[in-house]
């Protein structure tokens, strides 16, 4: 087994060698792809949504290379942190908790109201129910601190499930997210009054890699100056605050 | 077929489109992806069993503590740790070294509070390098966890089997002056496999169940397909909107490893009928006074 190991270690080793000449460095955009119209994958497979369009953007201004993963986003931060690739870009909200562990650009939306979504004509006890949340995201440490049963669940889709069949009373997500699963769906409509979480959406970063950081802040403010993500805001999140 | 506007279709029509589009493409790549995995994956962990098995009754002490440490640590730990842990680990353990290599005269830290940094050159594969490099890197990881993880079991069942050789066959091949090596090779393998069959069958049933366990590793293999197209759907965002269809693409998985299941099962019933001739097994005089 050692031997394997070593084998396979030193094969690494020298294939490497084959690809180190220089290349000007591609950053790779990691993202969840399953929260539209935030980021998801369309029928061909790619990620699109709001962030891939502002991704491509800023790329293209702050002059790089750019690649997108998905990853799943449980490992979304522990991913980005040992280097699998080099920014979140997955509607991630700027709170301190994530960033003692990571840093985060400028933000790229308002604080974005978040909305409960129920069965149609359900009354919800917003205080003592049963809430549905993603696991990891501000919404499930609201519900957490407010005194619901939080009930969190791996991807945004299950949450949404967990209402139709019963096992939650309500969601708690983006409002971006629930509006238009709201609009086109009959036994489902937003209830109660929105809530502001927090800091805005901005790209997550490792703490070590400043540079990058700088790079798309300032690409970020750039098109916060000449109104551009204002339009993107409108365009994909219709109803939410532009700057 | 034109699918150009999925939205005037209907019926027969609509499903081709959409179980065509790239999004099902990719979820019946991921069928190959398992089945890659699986063949693999089965006998590089058979060859770790063999290897650990062979260490673990070793007559030179640090060799036999080797293999059986590995057999005790491997089985003790829960898989999802292991699979957590390892994957990670196993990565930044050969950027370290390729660190090392290439990058001697770097003076930052590697650990840098949360961050493991190490310089370009020594990124695996390189930041620089396609999409697919960084898959297929990705698949060789899980390919070795899988092999570690399920070699430690195997290991342990070979170990067994080894041990089951009944003592007359070793003692006859002694007298006839054939030495420990010998001994080995040409009396114990060939006779161990009918008693670890049983035990082997078992590790490669739970292999099959445990692939779903990819998508733990980075890798989007059928599960996760199946949960991202069977998840509800609205027009804004596909030309194939539905509902929450979910029940039906697990459907689609469950009859997918039954089906398998049951062919391995076929498949080793037939080996071990093979392996069962002329043994000093009751199956084995089963089958002579059938034959008879």
């Amino acid at each position: 087994m050692k031997k394997l190991i070593i084998a396979t270690a030193a094969l690494a080793v020298s294939a490497g060698a084959v690809f180190a000449e220089g290349h000007a460095k591609t950053v790779r955009l990691g993202t969840e792809g399953a929260y539209p119209p935030y980021n998801f994958l369309n029928d061909a497979g790619e990620v699109d949504g709001f962030e891939r369009v502002l991704g491509d953007e800023l790329c293209k201004r702050a002059e790089l290379t750019c690649e997108w993963v998905t990853n799943d986003w449980d490992s979304i931060i522990p991913n980005l942190v040992s280097g699998n690739y080099d920014a979140i870009i997955a509607g991630m909200s700027i709170t301190a908790e994530r960033d003692e562990v990571i840093d985060f650009t400028s933000n790229y939306t308002q604080p974005d109201p978040s909305a409960y979504l129920a069965l149609d004509g359900a009354s919800v006890d917003f205080e003592g129910g049963v809430i549905a949340a993603q696991a990891g995201t501000i919404q499930a440490s609201h519900i957490a601190s407010s005194g619901a049963t939080l009930v969190e669940f791996a991807t945004p889709d299950e949450t949404i499930a967990a209402v139709r069949n019963g096992e939650a009373d309500a969601v708690l997500a983006d409002k971006a997210y629930l509006s238009p699963i709201a609009e086109e769906s009959a036994d489902v409509a937003i209830v109660g009054e929105d809530v502001l979480l927090g800091g805005g959406i901005g790209m997550g970063i490792r703490e070590s890699d400043t540079e990058l950081k700088e790079k798309f802040s300032a690409a970020i403010d750039s098109m916060k100056a000449d109104g551009s993500l204002n339009a993107l805001i409108e365009e994909w999140l219709p109803g939410s605050a532009t700057f | 077929m034109d699918c150009t506007d999925p939205s005037i279709l209907s019926g027969f029509n609509w499903m081709l489109c959409y179980l065509t589009t790239g999004k099902h493409m990719a979820l019946y790549v991921s069928v190959g992806t398992v089945l890659l995995l699986l063949s693999i994956t089965a006998p590089v962990a058979l060859a770790f069993g063999f290897g650990g098995a062979s260490a673990a009754r070793s007559r030179f002490l640090p060799l036999s503590w080797l293999g059986k440490g590995y057999i005790a640590i491997v089985r003790g730990v829960p898989d999802i740790a292991f699979f957590l842990f390892f994957v990670i680990a196993l990565d930044q353990a050969f950027e370290w070294l390729r660190h090392q290599v290439k990058c001697p005269d770097w003076d930052e830290p590697i650990r840098q509070g949360n961050d493991f940094v190490v310089c370009a050159a020594a990124k695996l594969p390189l930041g620089t390098s396609p999409q697919w490099m960084h898959e297929t890197y990705g698949f060789f990881l899980a390919v070795l966890t899988f092999s570690i993880v399920f070699g430690a079991f195997a290991a342990n069942v070979l170990y067994g089997a080894m041990k089951a050789v009944p003592r007359a066959q070793i003692e006859t091949a002694e007298a006839y002056g054939m030495s420990r090596r010998q001994t080995f090779w040409r009396i114990l393998v060939p006779q161990m496999w009918v008693y670890a069959l049983p035990g082997l069958s078992n590790l490669w049933m739970v292999l099959i169940k445990a692939t779903p366990l990819l998508f733990l590793l980075g890798i989007e293999d059928i599960v996760y397909w199946a949960r991202e197209l069977g998840g509800a759907k609205t027009a804004r965002f596909t030309d194939y909107p539905h509902g929450d269809w979910r029940m039906w693409y697990f459907l689609a998985l469950l009859i997918f490893y039954l089906s398998f299941t049951k062919v391995s099962e076929v498949v080793l019933d037939r080996i071990m009928a093979r392996l069962t001739k002329g043994q000093a097994t009751a199956a084995g005089e089963a089958q002579r006074k059938a034959a008879v």
